[in-house]
C-alpha cells in the first residue's frame, strides 16, 4: 500500500527532476519533457488506485481529507494534467512562433513542465479540509498559471491575458484571505470541521459577520470556477493564453475551484439559521452564470473564445447542482453529481481543444470559419469535435446528457424551478452555438488551398480515449458515478 | 429473448452490412423486407384474445434509479410497429440511390427505423426517449445532407426545435419519476400507469406541462410547428415519409402512454383552456396558411401539422372516444402522409419543380400517377371508406362529449369542434386545388417527355392505400387492438 500523501510528493519531485533536466542538459529533445512527463503521472494515477489509509496522526491535524470524492478529484487533476501535457507537446510549433529564441526550442522545457506543478496544487486542493491548506494549494495553482498564461511572450494576447488574470487572480486572492480573515475572527478555527462545529452553535449576533466572510470566499471562488459577476476575465485570458493553458485552465481549475466550494459550503449549510441565505447566493451565482454564458455565447465567432464562453455556461450548469444541496439524506449526492458532470466536462472539453490545437497549428488563427470542410479534410478530427460538441450540448448517448440528467433530477429534486427553467433555456441556447462548429465542419466547404491535417499518433490515441469515454460513460455512467459510493 | 428486440437489431445488422460495402439500396431493401416479415412472425404469435404487454424482456441498468431495458407490446404497441416497418419498407422502396454518399443514406434511412421501433416497443420511458433521441439523428443528417433547397437552414432549424422540445420532455420525464413516491420510484410505464390508478401519486401541474409541451413541440403543436413544413419540404422523400409518418408519431404515443393515463381529470380542466386554443391554431390557422401554400412540399407539410391538430384534440377531450380517434390518428395520417410524400418525391424528380404556377394537366401524361395521387388526397381529406374519416369521427364525437354534457350553450371544446368540423372543408379546398393546379387544366409544353410513375414507388403508395381503405371498411378491426390499451386514471 502507498501511503496517501505520497502522491502529490511524486508529482512535485516528478516535476523538479524535469526542470532540472531542462536546466542542466540543454540538448535534450523537447519533446521528451512531455512525453517523460505524461508517463510519470500516468504512473503516479495507476499508483492512486493502491492507496492506504491515511495515518491517524494526519487525520487529526483537520487539514486533509482522504475522501472518495477527494480521491476522484486527485485522480481527475492528474488525467487532466497528462493530456495537457501532450496537448502542449502539439502547441509547440505555434509556442516556438512566439517566444524570442537564443536557441530553439527556448521556454518549451518549462511551458511542458509548470503544469505539473499546478498539477499537485490541484491535487492538494482536492483534499484540503482547512483554508490554510486550501490557500496555499490555490495559490500554488494560481502562481504557475500565471506564468503559463504569459509564456508566450511576444505575443501581445497572451501578454495582455498574462496581467489581466495577474491582477484579477491577485484580487481574489486578497478577498479569499480577507473572508477568511473575518471567519476566523468569529469562530477561532481554520479548519472547516471546526468551522462547522462552531457554526452549528452559533449565537444570532455572530450570523452577520460570519454571513459577511462567507460572502468573500464565495466571491473569491466565483472568480475560480467563473461564475457571473466575477467571469469578466475569463474571455480575455482564454483566448490570450496559450491553448493548452486555456484547456488546462477551463477543466481543472474549474473542477478544483468547485471541490473547494463544495467543502467550504458544507459548513454553512449545516446551520439553519445561515442555511437560506448561503442557498440565495448560490442560487442568484447559478442564474446569472447561466444566462450570461449561453447568451454572450451565441454571438462569437471564435472557437477558443465560444469555449471560454461555454466554460462559464457549464460552471452555470454546476452551480445549479452546488445550489441543489438538500438536508434529505435520502436526495442524492452533490459531490457525485459535480464530479460526474465535471468528468464529461473533462472528456469533452479537453477534445475539443486537442482538435483545436491542430487546426490552428495548420491555420494559424482559431476562428470558427477555419474549421470550415474539416470533415473533408481531416474526417477523424471532425467526427471527435462533433462527439465532443454532443457531449456539451447534452445529447443523449454521451456523458455530457447523463451529466445534465443528474444535475437537473438533483434541482427538480431540490424545488430549483427557476434554475430549471433557466437551464431550460440555456440548454437551447447551447445547440445554437456548438452546433455552429459542427456546422461549419461538415456542411461548408473547405477554403481554398488548404491541406489535409495530420495527427500525430500520440494525440489520435488520446483523442480515441476521449471519445470513446464520452460515449461509454453516456451510455454506462455506473463506473463513474460508483466512485462515490452512490 | 424476446421477439421485439428483431426490428431494432435486424436494421442495425443492415446498416453494418452496408458499412461493411454491400450494395446499400438492396441490402436496405432486404433488411426492410425481412423487418416487415419479421413483424409478421410477432403478429402471429401475439395472443391477441389475451392482449396486455407480451413478449417482455428486461435487463436492469441503472437500478438505483429504477431504470432497466424493457421491452415489450401491446396492441398500440403492435400497431405502431407496423406501421414503422411497412413506411419504412415503402420508404426504402422509392429511395434512389444518390449520388453522394449511398452508403450513409440509406443506413440512415435504416436507423430511423430502428430508433422508432425500439422506442414504440419500449415500456421503459428512459429508453423510450433515447431510442427517439437515436432516430432523430439520422433524420437531421438525412435532411442537412441529401436535402433539396435551403436544406442547411431547415436542418438547422428542426436541430434546434426538435432538441429543445427533447430537453423539455426530459425534464418532464424527470419531474414524473420525482413525484412518484419514493420506494416506488420507477421508469417503467406500465407502473408509473397502474400506480396513478390507484393514486398513489399527485403529479405537479409543471410535470403535467412539461410533458405535454415536450411531447407537443415533437409533433408539431402550435405555435412550436414552424419547423416542420420547411423541413419536409426540404428532407429527401424517404425521409419526409419517415419522419413524418412514423417518427413524428412517438410525440402523440408518448402522450397516450405517459400522459392520459397519469394526469388526474382535473388537471386537464385547469389546462384545456390554452391546450384548446393552441388545437385550434393548429386546425384553423393552420389550415388557413396551407390553403395559401404555392409549392406542393410545402403543402402538404404545412397539411400533415394541421392533422396533428386532431389528434391532440381527441387527447384533450380526455375520454375514451377521443383517445381512440387520436391513436387511430396516428395510424391514418401515418400512411396517407407516407403516400403522399412519395408521391411528391417521385414528382420532383421527374420535374425538379413543385411550383404550382410551373405545373397542369400532368394527368394526362400520367394517369396512374394522377389516380394513385387523387386517392391519396382524398384519404388525406377524411373521405369515409378511408381511415382518416374513422379517426376524425371518432375524435369529432370524443370532443362533442367532452367538457360535461352541457348542451345550453357551446363550450369551449364544442366552439373548437366547430373550427375542427370547417378544418375538413379547408383540407377538402387545398387538396382538391393542389389536384387540380397539378393534374388537370392546361400541361406546359416541358412536361411532354414526362415517365409514367415507376413500378417500386406504384406499389409502395398502392400498398399504403390498400391499408388505409382496410382501416377504414373495417375501423372495428383496428380499434380492438387499440382500444383496450388507451387508459384514463
Amino acid at each position: 500500500m502507498i501511503p496517501p500523501l505520497a502522491l502529490e510528493l511524486a508529482v512535485v519531485c516528478l516535476g523538479i527532476f524535469l526542470l532540472m533536466m531542462d536546466a542542466f542538459s540543454p540538448q535534450t529533445d523537447k519533446r521528451f519533457f512531455a512525453v517523460t512527463g505524461a508517463a510519470g503521472l500516468l504512473l503516479v494515477l495507476v499508483a492512486s488506485f493502491f492507496v492506504g489509509q491515511v495515518p491517524a496522526s494526519v487525520e487529526a491535524m483537520g487539514f486533509y481529507v482522504a475522501d472518495p470524492a477527494g480521491m476522484f478529484f486527485k485522480r481527475f487533476a492528474l488525467v487532466a494534467t497528462i493530456f495537457v501535457v501532450l496537448m502542449a507537446a502539439d502547441f509547440s510549433p505555434v509556442f516556438s512562433r512566439y517566444v524570442p529564441a537564443a536557441r530553439s526550442g527556448a521556454g518549451l522545457g518549462e511551458f511542458f513542465t509548470l503544469p505539473i506543478f499546478a498539477c499537485a496544487g490541484l491535487m492538494w486542493m482536492a483534499t484540503a479540509a482547512d483554508f490554510i491548506m486550501i490557500f496555499v494549494s490555490l495559490e500554488l495553482v494560481t502562481v504557475t498559471f500565471y506564468v503559463l498564461v504569459a509564456s508566450m511572450r511576444k505575443n501581445k494576447a497572451s501578454l495582455e491575458a498574462g496581467v489581466k488574470y495577474l491582477i484579477l487572480g491577485a484580487l481574489s486572492t486578497g478577498f479569499l484571505v480577507y473572508g477568511v480573515t473575518w471567519i476566523f475572527g468569529m469562530t477561532g478555527q481554520t479548519s472547516l470541521d471546526g468551522i462547522a462545529q462552531v457554526v452549528r452553535e452559533l449565537a444570532p449576533e455572530g450570523r452577520i459577520p460570519l454571513l459577511f466572510g462567507f460572502g468573500l470566499v464565495l466571491v473569491a471562488l466565483g472568480f475560480k470556477v467563473a461564475a457571473v459577476p466575477f467571469q469578466f476575465w475569463v474571455p480575455d485570458v482564454y483566448q490570450g493564453a496559450p491553448t493548452p493553458v486555456t484547456a488546462y485552465l477551463s477543466v481543472a481549475s474549474k473542477a478544483a475551484g468547485f471541490i473547494v466550494l463544495l467543502r467550504v459550503v458544507e459548513p454553512f449549510l449545516g446551520a439553519a439559521s445561515m442555511r437560506g441565505e448561503v442557498l440565495l447566493a448560490l442560487t442568484v451565482l447559478a442564474g446569472l452564470t447561466l444566462v450570461y454564458g449561453n447568451f454572450a455565447a451565441m454571438p462569437q465567432t471564435n472557437f477558443k473564445r465560444l469555449l471560454a464562453y461555454s466554460s462559464i455556461a457549464h460552471a452555470g450548469y454546476l452551480l445549479m447542482a452546488v445550489a441543489s444541496v438538500t438536508v434529505d439524506p435520502g436526495g442524492p449526492s452533490i459531490i457525485g453529481v459535480v464530479g460526474f458532470y465535471l468528468g464529461g466536462y473533462l472528456f469533452a472539453t479537453l477534445g475539443a481543444f486537442m482538435v483545436l490545437v491542430l487546426v490552428t497549428r495548420a491555420a494559424g488563427s482559431d476562428e470558427i470559419s477555419d474549421f470550415a470542410g474539416l470533415a473533408k479534410r481531416a474526417p477523424f478530427l471532425a467526427v471527435c469535435l462533433l462527439v465532443a460538441m454532443l457531449s456539451l450540448v447534452g445529447l443523449p448517448f454521451t456523458a455530457g446528457f447523463a451529466g445534465k440528467f443528474l444535475v437537473f433530477e438533483a434541482a427538480i429534486g431540490a424545488g430549483q424551478f427557476v434554475l430549471v427553467g433557466i437551464g431550460l433555456v440555456s440548454v437551447a441556447c447551447g445547440f445554437y452555438y456548438y452546433l455552429k462548429v459542427v456546422r461549419a465542419m461538415f456542411w461548408q466547404a473547405p477554403p481554398e488551398g488548404s491541406a489535409a491535417i495530420e495527427a500525430p499518433a500520440t494525440t489520435r490515441l488520446a483523442l480515441w480515449v476521449l471519445s470513446i469515454a464520452t460515449i461509454v460513460f453516456g451510455i454506462y455512467p455506473l463506473p463513474l458515478l460508483a466512485q462515490f459510493g452512490r | 429473448m424476446s421477439p421485439l428486440l428483431l426490428p431494432i437489431v435486424l436494421p442495425v445488422v443492415g446498416t453494418l452490412f452496408i458499412l461493411a460495402g454491400s450494395n446499400p439500396r438492396k441490402t436496405a431493401l432486404g433488411t426492410a423486407a425481412l423487418n416487415l416479415l419479421g413483424f409478421v412472425a410477432i403478429c402471429g404469435m401475439y395472443d391477441f384474445r389475451a392482449g396486455g404487454h407480451q413478449f417482455l424482456f428486461s435487463a436492469p441498468v441503472i437500478p438505483q434509479l429504477g431504470v432497466s431495458f424493457t421491452l415489450g407490446a401491446d396492441g398500440l404497441a403492435l400497431a405502431m410497429l407496423g406501421l414503422t416497418t411497412i413506411v419504412t419498407l415503402a420508404a426504402v422502396l422509392v429511395a434512389r440511390t444518390p449520388a453522394k454518399m449511398p452508403g450513409a443514406y440509406f443506413a440512415s434511412l435504416l436507423l430511423i427505423s430502428a430508433g422508432a421501433a425500439g422506442a414504440f416497443v419500449s415500456v421503459d420511458a428512459f429508453f423510450f426517449y433515447m431510442f427517439h433521441e437515436l432516430a432523430l439523428i439520422p433524420t437531421f443528417l438525412l435532411i442537412g445532407i441529401w436535402g433539396s433547397g435551403d436544406r442547411q437552414q431547415a436542418a438547422w432549424k428542426i436541430t434546434i426545435y426538435l432538441a429543445f422540445g427533447s430537453f423539455v420532455l426530459l425534464l418532464g420525464l424527470i419531474g414524473l419519476y420525482l413525484s412518484l413516491p419514493a420506494g416506488a420510484r420507477t421508469f417503467d410505464m406500465r407502473e408509473i400507469a397502474s400506480l396513478a390508478e390507484i393514486g398513489a401519486f399527485v403529479p405537479h401541474d409543471s410535470v403535467f406541462l412539461l410533458l405535454f409541451f415536450g411531447f407537443g413541440i415533437l409533433v408539431s403543436l402550435f405555435p412550436f410547428h414552424t419547423w416542420a413544413p420547411q423541413a419536409y419540404a426540404s428532407a429527401p422523400a424517404p425521409a419526409a415519409m419517415l419522419h413524418a409518418g412514423v417518427l413524428k408519431k412517438f410525440g402523440l404515443y408518448g402522450i397516450l402512454r405517459l400522459v392520459s393515463p397519469v394526469f388526474p381529470e382535473f388537471l386537464i380542466d385547469r389546462w384545456s383552456p390554452l391546450l384548446l386554443v393552441l388545437i385550434a391554431g393548429n386546425i384553423f390557422y393552420v389550415g388557413l396558411v396551407t390553403i395559401g401554400q404555392r409549392k406542393l412540399d410545402l403543402m402538404l407539410g404545412n397539411s400533415s401539422v394541421m392533422h396533428m391538430g386532431y389528434a391532440f384534440l381527441g387527447i384533450v377531450a380526455w375520454n375514451q372516444l377521443g383517445l381512440n380517434g387520436a391513436a387511430f390518428t396516428l395510424i391514418a395520417h401515418g400512411l396517407t402522409i407516407a403516400a403522399l410524400f412519395a408521391l411528391c418525391g417521385e414528382l420532383r424528380e421527374r420535374t425538379t419543380t413543385l411550383d404550382f404556377n410551373d405545373l397542369g394537366g400532368l394527368a394526362g401524361k400520367m394517369p396512374s400517377f394522377g389516380l394513385l395521387f387523387g386517392f391519396a388526397a382524398m384519404a388525406s381529406v377524411g373521405l369515409p371508406g378511408f381511415a382518416g374519416f374513422a379517426a376524425e369521427l371518432l375524435v369529432f364525437f370524443g370532443t362533442a362529449a367532452a367538457g360535461g354534457a352541457d348542451f345550453a350553450g357551446l363550450n369551449l371544446y364544442q366552439i373548437v369542434l366547430v373550427l375542427a368540423v370547417w378544418g375538413v372543408v379547408i383540407s377538402a379546398v387545398y387538396m382538391l386545388r393542389a389536384y387540380r393546379k397539378v393534374f388537370l387544366g392546361e400541361m406546359p409544353e416541358r412536361w411532354a417527355g414526362l415517365p409514367e410513375i415507376g413500378v417500386p414507388a406504384r406499389v409502395a403508395v398502392t400498398v399504403l392505400l390498400a391499408l388505409l381503405m382496410v382501416a377504414g371498411f373495417w375501423p372495428s378491426g383496428l380499434l380492438s387492438l387499440l382500444s383496450p390499451c388507451l387508459m384514463l386514471p
